[in-house]
């Protein structure tokens, strides 16, 4: 895909997976164990100095993608096209060794924790004068300098104070900006801060957030800011990208993204952020539910089972029956309870994701009727639950009780307004 | 560099209560022998192998008394001189056994607990293969081939010693190497663009050596042990090429039976004492090192006073 002159960054159907290593037996029998897929198609392109917003919940995948594009993690498949101010695009997901290890000269990291960036038995002057040192860039009095010029552009000053202490000498906010001053020191475009100042006090955050957007100023940098906090992401970003599950469910600009969200995940991550003034705070609605195994993720739309919208064609599956059955049973009594688990054991037919399934009596104990009974009851118990929906039919059968599930419509990012969303429900009128 | 031995010093300043006694008993004594294997030429009355002076041949087996203080032996050796100048050889030996085992087993360590994989994997098979025996026999058999190849001076004992206590040091640096790989700080230098020797050497090094000085002085002390077993068993130094304190004990054995008692006697106590002296170093190291044994220590706070006009102005 060709890209714009003042794009930085194209990523292209980029999908980084994790093979979980299972059981040394299943190991040794080399049977497939379960891959998670931590990023699992995902499209953005970036354009020089703007700051991109990753939000999600944990587990979303949003560290995974900010490490590929250093290539700190190995792409499974797809592109990541960095375009020099001048010249030619390089692939980032294809690069290896010395030239993979250059590329850091124009791309930088900040991390979460920055107790655990720096090396503890490093002195300040070292540290940050490191990476000139690594590509060999400046030595000696210029070295120096150039160390005294990054602290004092991250505000620790007087400089020559600093650079003699060890990062357990100083306070978070100090360590965080001390890891600014070395992301910095090379003169990168690109800076991917992963959660900056999550584990940072409320007091420090402002101004670590501040000095990232003056030097983003004065150094023309361009950031990709990755959070699960939704305020800091308003007040920070251009352009908000709201990650679930490994895909990117909704982007767009800021403005549109908290004034006019579209994506069912988004509305409800949206109606969790706490109110800053206590008397108005409203309860924190957080999606309902569990965030699903990334190792088996849902059916078509992966928010399926946690969406207040969802409609028939979301991707309902068996398995979504069975965690409807589990929760039926964690409220109902005991008694019921043993009833119904010895008619239908553990429900291990429901354990797929196929079009229409079979559940019969548990080592014949009990007759389709009484396992139609029970359905029965739970459905008229919880009439409204979405999952219903997506149920096309539920039938007798002489073996049990067949359902019969609605094929899941395709959920690819497409244009609503100023965004783009991965939902069945936009764009509204086709 | 200076935080590097600030570093490794750390536990020397850190010891609190007993563990401080141990300590200080322990260097005392172990300095009392290095100052003896040091100054040996000026301490020492005679040579090691020295059995006449001026002409006159010492006596054989002659009792402690005022020409020979710990007396002679049958090979006309003077006793106190082959303490003190067996003080060297073990001292020389063992500090060049450890110097070279930790120089080998710490790198090997770092870079199997890093790279991982298959490298680390062969690794750690050869060094369980090398823990897992006895280490006597081992240093036995090396002495035995070195004696071929290199002749049995102190170098080889040296050599020999060297193979038993690499093991040592790979394990504890490749398991501590394993679990600060995953650190941030080492990603982080990844992202930097270092190389994987950088990271090696300026960040994985220096915060995965703090127990290599307590392995090096518990090695130490069972280092003197093995070259005193060499020694005794005839596969450690000649007698005319140091003294050593094990090749002496095997003399005396036979002499043990006829009541003279001080030929044995003298060499044994070396022993024992600068085995001692390392072993409590060592434990005393530990018990600082050894996070499940160590009790913090806590300074007073002391407020300064306050001062009346002070407050005055306060209030
Ligand atoms: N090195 C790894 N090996 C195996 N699985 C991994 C690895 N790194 C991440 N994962 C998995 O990938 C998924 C995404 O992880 P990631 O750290 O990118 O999420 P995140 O959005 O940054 O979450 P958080 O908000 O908790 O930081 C998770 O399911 C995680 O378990
Ligand atoms: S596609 Fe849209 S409506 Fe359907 S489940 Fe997903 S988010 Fe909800
Ligand atoms: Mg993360």
């Amino acid at each position: 895909m060709p890209t714009k002159p003042d794009d930085i960054l194209a990523i292209r159907d980029l999908e980084v997976h994790f093979e979980q290593s299972g059981s040394s037996l299943s190991r040794l029998l080399g049977r497939p164990s379960g891959t998670v897929k931590a990023v699992d198609g995902i499209n953005i392109t970036l354009q020089r100095g703007e700051v991109l917003g990753l939000v999600g919940e944990s587990g979303s995948g949003k560290t995974t993608l900010g490490r590929a594009i250093l290539g700190l993690v190995p792409a499974t498949s797809g592109t990541i096209t960095y375009t020099p101010p001048a010249g030619e695009g390089v692939d980032i997901a294809t690069l290896k060794g010395a030239t993979l290890r250059s590329m850091r000269q124009r791309l930088q990291m900040v991390f979460q924790d920055p107790s655990a960036a720096l090396n503890p038995s490093m002195t300040l002057e070292t540290a940050i004068g490191h990476p000139l040192v690594i590509h060999k860039v400046a030595s000696g009095e210029e070295l120096r300098q150039r160390v005294i010029a990054s602290l004092e552009r991250v505000g620790l000053s007087p400089a020559e104070q600093f650079l003699s202490k060890y990062p357990s000498d100083l306070s978070g906010g100090q360590k965080q900006r001390a890891v600014m001053a070395r992301a910095i020191i090379v003169g990168p475009e690109l800076v991917v801060a992963d959660e900056p100042v999550s584990m940072l006090d409320m007091s420090v955050r402002a101004k670590v957030l501040q000095l990232m957007l003056d030097l983003k100023r004065d150094l023309g940098l361009t950031y990709v800011y990755v959070t699960h906090d939704l305020a800091t992401a308003k007040f920070f970003c251009d352009r908000v990208a709201i990650m679930y599950l490994g895909k990117i469910v909704e982007i767009g600009p800021s403005d549109e993204i908290f004034a006019d969200p579209k994506h069912p995940y988004t509305k409800s991550l949206l109606k969790a952020i706490p109110d800053p003034d206590p008397s108005k705070a409203i309860p924190r609605d957080l999606p309902r539910g569990e965030i699903p195994d990334a190792a088996r993720p849902p059916k078509g739309c992966s928010f399926h089972p946690r969406c207040p919208m969802a409609r028939n064609d979301c991707g309902w599956e068996p398995r979504d029956l069975k965690s409807l059955v589990e929760e039926h049973w964690t409220t109902t009594d005991l008694a019921t309870f043993e009833r119904e688990h010895e008619l239908v054991g553990h429900l291990v037919e429901l354990n797929t994701s196929a079009g229409e399934v079979v559940v019969e009596p548990h080592r014949g104990k009990g007759s389709p009727d009484d396992v139609w009974a029970m359905f029965s009851a739970i459905k008229d118990a919880r009439p409204d639950e979405p999952l219903w929906r997506g149920v096309t039919s539920m039938e007798k059968t002489p073996a049990g009780v067949k359902f019969v599930f609605a094929p899941s419509s395709p959920v690819n990012l497409r244009a609503s307004g100023a965004s783009e969303v991965a939902c069945v429900l936009y764009p509204s009128a086709p | 560099m200076n935080s590097f031995f600030g570093r490794l010093l750390a536990p020397f300043r850190n010891t609190t209560g007993l563990a401080r006694w141990i300590l200080v008993t322990g260097l005392i004594i172990t300095g009392t022998f290095v100052i003896a294997a040091i100054f040996a030429p000026i301490l020492a009355p005679y040579g090691f192998a020295q059995m006449s002076v001026a002409g006159v041949d010492f006596p054989k087996t002659s009792p402690p008394g005022p020409g020979h203080l710990f007396g002679t032996n049958n090979q006309f050796y003077d006793i106190l001189s082959r303490v003190i100048w067996g003080a060297q050889t073990a001292i020389s030996v063992v500090l060049l056994s450890v110097v070279l085992s930790a120089l080998i087993g710490v790198p090997l360590g770092l870079l199997s607990g890093y790279v991982g994989r298959w490298t680390d994997r062969i690794l750690v098979f050869i060094m369980d293969a090398l823990y897992a025996f006895p280490s006597l026999l081992l240093a036995i058999v090396f002495a035995f081939l070195l004696q071929h190849s290199i002749g049995s001076g102190v170098i080889s004992a040296a050599l020999s010693l060297t193979v038993i206590y690499i093991p040592q040091y790979f394990r504890v640096v490749r398991n501590t190497t394993v679990s600060a790989r995953e650190a941030t700080y080492v990603e982080a230098a990844r992202a930097l663009g270092a190389k994987n020797g950088t990271i090696m050497g300026r960040y994985l090094f220096s915060n995965v050596i703090q127990s290599v000085p307590v392995i090096a002085t518990l090695n130490a002390a069972d280092a003197i042990s093995t070259l005193a077993a060499l020694g005794f068993l005839g596969l450690g130094i000649q007698p005319t090429d140091a003294s050593e304190w094990g090749y002496d004990l095997s003399r005396a054995l036979q002499d043990a039976s006829a009541g003279i008692w001080w030929t044995g006697f003298f060499p044994g106590m070396a022993i024992v004492g600068l085995v001692m002296g390392l072993t409590l170093v060592g434990e005393g190291l530990n018990e600082t090192i050894n996070p499940t044994l160590r009790k913090r220590r806590f300074r007073k706070v002391t407020l300064p006073p306050r001062t009346p006009g002070r407050e005055e102005v306060g209030s």
